[in-house]
């Protein structure tokens, strides 16, 4: 489904972000990505959204190399893809139901569709009563709840989430975590980012570990190397 | 579909355009205060021209004839004038009609009307008074009077005098002062134009600054370019009817008061001298009000709508 062959970011400071990264993703895997602040975990998934260009390399999804594609093209593959960020970028001027319409109306969704989806999405998400509340009205964790909802309302073939517990208590950590797994378990591939180990231990599965921009672990057993 | 997009354009516009509610007034404001250039410089230049045609009114050239002349020849030398391209107007006062008008003139004065009297003839010559379309001009209309056009048939002078070389003096300045006068109205008015696009260019380009990460979730989430410039747009163009109603109101208020303000400002004495210029700024705001409505509106609406337009095109490289 993605693959990244040898992907390095090279910055002008001649820093590696990146260093000759591959690794694939198939549909319906649940990979998280663990490593230190500054191992490149984020940078890997900017690629895959193109909001930066790899120095070196490809990323591939379902064969297009994402960094060759046109404006029309790169729209449509990120309607395609679910993200969930840390600090969760909601649009600060719309109502939760409002900040996910938006990407329904962005994937040419109807205004009837747009109405039955956000709120059932709001409800999926627990977040059923606060369906009219502004971002600053809502607390992190509801606020990332409304980030996943709008990840996930356009059904997209796959989550990426960077570091989305970041931000959160204990509490609210494990339940965006537990969300994130629902969503797995109804099909869609999610790629997590995180550096806390109790995620990576709770969720168990694929796990890659980075570190200086590289690959030092790819396991498929919830092993990892921090 | 592209109803429905520009639905929901139009609709997220008009929002985003109440929910920033201080950030719409801000831009509101700056808006009026360009469009209010645009406005000053309509009524200056419409001010400025009456008031150089004003001057150009009390600038002409007379001719006055020997007193044997015969009318029929002042009346051919007059339609010859006339037919000059360069010759707005020609009076023709006849020595009746002078001696009539010295009359009523001095009516009150019985020492001057008795000293009249006492020449017994009409002493006065007939006259033609000649404006030019432009003071540059009367140098080539005397040039012509004093050709030989103003002979009679018989072939006698019938001109006594062209009174161009008193006027010259101030003839030949106002040909100066004029053009440069307008010329440097233009290059002030220009100025001040760009100045003023370019302070409300600067101030949508922050307004949104502040909406650049929300302009980068967009992108993120896959919607076209124009699906999110759209919105923006949409206020730009609300700024610019907000702030066109605004500026209109502010100038016809203007106008109306305006000779109210410049009777308060010059004083009894400077509102005498100023009478033929009263009410410049409120006919004029009348007679042209399609005029300048359509420019203040349109300069507003074009104004906001570009500036917005252009100032999302450098967040959209996501």
């Amino acid at each position: 489904m993605i693959y990244f062959d040898k992907v390095s970011k090279i910055y002008p400071d001649e820093s590696k972000a990146l260093d000759g990264i591959s690794f694939g993703v198939e549909p319906n895997e649940f990979i998280t990505i663990v490593g230190h602040s500054g191992a490149g975990k984020s940078t890997l998934m900017k690629m895959l959204i193109a909001e930066d260009r790899p120095t070196h390399g490809a990323v591939f999804f379902e064969s297009a190399n994402i960094h060759k594609l046109k404006k029309s093209q790169m729209n449509k593959l990120r309607r395609r893809i679910g993200m969930v960020f840390q600090d969760f970028r909601l649009i600060p001027n719309k109502t939760a139901y409002e900040n996910i319409a938006f990407a329904m109306e962005a994937s040419g969704h109807t205004e009837s569709e747009i109405a039955s989806d956000v709120p059932h999405v709001l409800e999926l998400v627990d977040l059923g009563k606060k369906i009219w509340s502004f971002p600053h009205e809502l607390s992190g964790g509801e606020k990332q709840r409304v980030a996943i909802a709008r990840a996930i309302v356009t059904q997209p073939d796959i989550i990426i989430a960077d570091e989305p517990t970041g931000n959160l208590d204990p509490v609210n950590t494990f339940e965006i975590i537990k969300i994130l797994q629902k969503i797995h378990k109804l099909g869609t591939t999610v790629l997590l980012t995180t550096h806390n180990t109790g995620i990576v231990d709770e969720i168990g599965g694929r796990v890659i570990t980075m570190e200086k921009g590289k690959i030092i672990k790819d396991d498929k057993h919830g092993k990892y190397v921090l | 579909m592209i109803f429905t997009h520009f639905k929901r354009i139009t609709r997220t516009g008009f929002i985003n355009f109440w929910r920033n509610g201080f950030l719409s007034f801000s831009a509101i404001i700056v808006l009026t205060l360009s469009l209010g250039v645009f406005g000053a410089l309509i009524f200056g230049s419409a001010f400025g021209r009456a008031l150089i045609k004003e001057v150009k009114n009390k600038v002409d050239i007379n001719v006055y004839f020997v007193l044997d002349a015969e009318e029929p020849d002042i009346l051919t030398l007059r339609k010859t004038v006339e037919s000059l391209p360069e010759v707005d107007k020609v009076e023709y006062v006849s020595r009746d009609q002078a001696l009539a008008e010295f009359k009523d003139k001095w009516k009150d004065n019985s020492l001057i009307l008795q000293g009249l009297e006492e020449i017994g003839d009409n002493p006065f010559p007939a006259a033609l008074n000649i404006k030019a379309k432009e003071p540059s001009q009367y140098a080539g209309i005397a040039t012509f009077l004093d050709s030989k056009n103003s002979l009679s048939q018989d072939g006698s002078n019938i001109v006594e005098k062209v009174n161009y070389n008193q006027n010259k003096l101030i003839i030949d300045r106002l040909g100066r002062i004029i053009p440069a006068v307008e010329k440097t109205g233009s290059i002030i008015a220009l100025l001040l134009v760009i100045v003023a696009v370019i302070i409300t260019f600067n101030t949508i380009r922050l307004i949104i600054f502040t909406s650049k990460d929300e302009i980068s979730v967009m992108k993120l989430v896959g919607a076209s370019n124009m699906y999110i410039r759209g919105p923006f747009v949409v206020s730009g163009v609300m700024y610019g009817i907000f702030s066109g109603i605004l500026t209109l109101v502010l100038l016809a208020a203007f106008a109306y008061y305006s000779d109210a303000i410049i009777m308060k400002f010059s004083g009894v004495q400077g509102a005498k001298d100023f009478s033929l210029l009263m009410n410049v700024f409120s006919s004029y705001f009348l007679q042209n009000f399609g005029q300048i409505f359509a420019i203040i509106m349109g300069s507003g609406i074009i104004l906001g709508a570009i500036s917005s337009y252009l100032a999302v095109k450098r967040y959209l490289r996501v």
